[in-house]
């Protein structure tokens, strides 16, 4: 456990979260490893938990019917993967599968979104994280709808 | 016949006769992407090579077409070639593309101002790029890499719209091979068979290792795309004037005259096309220009 919590406080997504919130927050933690190739979670499933990333490489995909999947964004080492477990319904929206052998820390959603409602500082902080987050990629999906390499004249 | 004279900034030599095309024989077609293709040109046998700096361009002539501004993205180190790499995009590139081995091609210049790669000796270097942008870069990597010791890190960021759609694949695989030098590479949109990065180069920026006080960026891309990456430049602490960042307008005489390519105060073809963001900055997000 004293390795998960400094694992945590170390990772850039908690960066200077008071200790107290941090010893919080590993009762909902957990290490997982995904193998190349795997799936994390995928589109329609429960939203139970959100994963930071410590190593590894995780596409965010959506499939097309007979098609092979659209890759929308990756995630990697420094990064969080997946909000949906913030949301209601607590669905996944999308795919995510591990490019390659990737270690995560997995925050339980129920258990975290429990812990909030008892504790709103922590609920503060971890909104603050995630609002940054979401505003980044809607962001970066604004970016990339524009299409900005596309051909001038096409 | 005008002369234009030797900008001081960057100290470039006149051009003594800077309307007169010379003819240069077509040396080799390279397919790059889909609508993208580079040419290997010399000058005609008996005549000098043209000299040039890294991020200045040349006025290119298809005869009985027309003339188009194109960046140099050769090696500046190799004399006697010169490498333009064009988009198919109009008249002019459409006809240009029909061109093979053995054909003319008239060329003028080089024009324009170059990366201030002197300037930024002792410091990081950041190259930030996306789509053909990193034509007009390539010979500022170049001769980074030719002075690597000059330099402290070397940082590349390239985006482009697909993984079919990277220019200079080879290129920079190689460079990704070195040991001295930092590759990134990242596409907007990819299917389930690329195993690279997914997302708009800006999502990058924040973890590229430099060290943003002692870092001199050069951005080179379309212009919102230069825009958000000077924005996230910004959140890491890279001042404004050590960013510097490459324009495109509607260039057609290339030496300050014609005022076809204004941008405020100022004529892209003659005191850019590379400007410092700190002097641009003042134009660069107002929407009339």
């Amino acid at each position: 456990m004293e390795n998960l919590e400094r694992i945590l406080s170390e990772h850039p997504f908690l960066s200077g979260l008071d200790s107290a919130h941090v010893a919080l927050l590993v009762g909902c933690a957990s290490n997982v490893v995904f193998q190349k190739g795997e799936f994390i979670f995928r589109e329609g499933e429960p939203a139970n938990a959100f994963y930071i990333i410590r190593h590894g490489k995780v596409q965010v995909e959506t499939h097309v019917p007979q098609k092979s999947a659209i890759v929308i964004q990756t995630r990697e080492s420094g990064e969080v993967l997946g909000w949906s477990w913030l949301v209601p319904p607590y669905r996944w929206h999308f795919d995510a599968r591990a490019v390659e052998l990737t270690r995560a820390i997995t925050l339980d959603g129920k258990c975290l979104r429990g812990k909030c409602e008892e504790d709103h500082d922590l609920g503060y902080e971890i909104m603050k994280r995630f609002t940054l987050i979401i505003a980044e990629r809607l962001e970066q999906t604004r970016l990339q709808l524009m299409d900005v390499y596309g051909n001038p004249e096409g | 016949m005008a002369t234009r004279k030797a900008d001081s900034l960057h100290d470039m030599p006149a051009i003594e006769q800077p309307m007169l095309t010379r003819p240069f024989v077509i040396r080799r077609v390279i397919k790059e992407l889909h609508d993208t293709f580079s040419l290997e040109l010399a000058p005609q046998k008996g005549s000098p090579p043209l000299g040039y700096k890294p991020g200045q361009f040349n006025m290119l002539y298809v005869y009985g077409v027309g003339e188009v501004p194109i960046s140099i993205s050769g090696d500046p180190g190799e004399t006697g070639i010169l490498v333009h790499t064009t988009r198919e995009v109009g008249t002019v590139t459409r006809a240009m593309r029909r061109l093979t081995v053995g054909d003319y091609l008239g060329v003028r210049g080089p024009y324009g101002t170059s990366w201030p790669i002197d300037e930024a000796a002792g410091n990081d270097i950041v190259v930030i790029t996306g789509g053909i942008g990193l034509a007009p870069l390539r010979p500022l990597v170049y001769h980074v890499l030719r002075n690597r010791e000059k330099f402290g890190q070397v940082v590349i960021l390239y985006g482009a719209r697909s993984p079919q759609d990277i220019l200079y694949k080879k290129q920079l695989e190689k460079w990704r091979s070195r040991f001295d030098l930092e590759v990134h590479l990242t596409v907007d949109r990819a299917s389930g068979a690329w195993r690279g990065n997914v997302g708009v180069v800006t999502k990058f920026i924040g973890r590229l290792p430099f060290d943003p006080m002692s870092c001199t960026a050069f951005v080179c891309g379309p212009e919102i795309m230069m825009r958000f990456t000077i924005l996230e430049l910004q959140r890491r602490g890279v001042a404004d004037n050590h960013v510097h960042i490459s324009m495109e307008r509607n260039m057609k005489c290339g030496i300050g005259l014609c005022g076809h390519c204004q941008l405020g105060g100022s004529f892209v073809c003659k005191d850019g096309p590379v400007y410092n963001y700190d002097r641009m900055k003042h134009v660069f997000t107002k929407r009339e220009m």
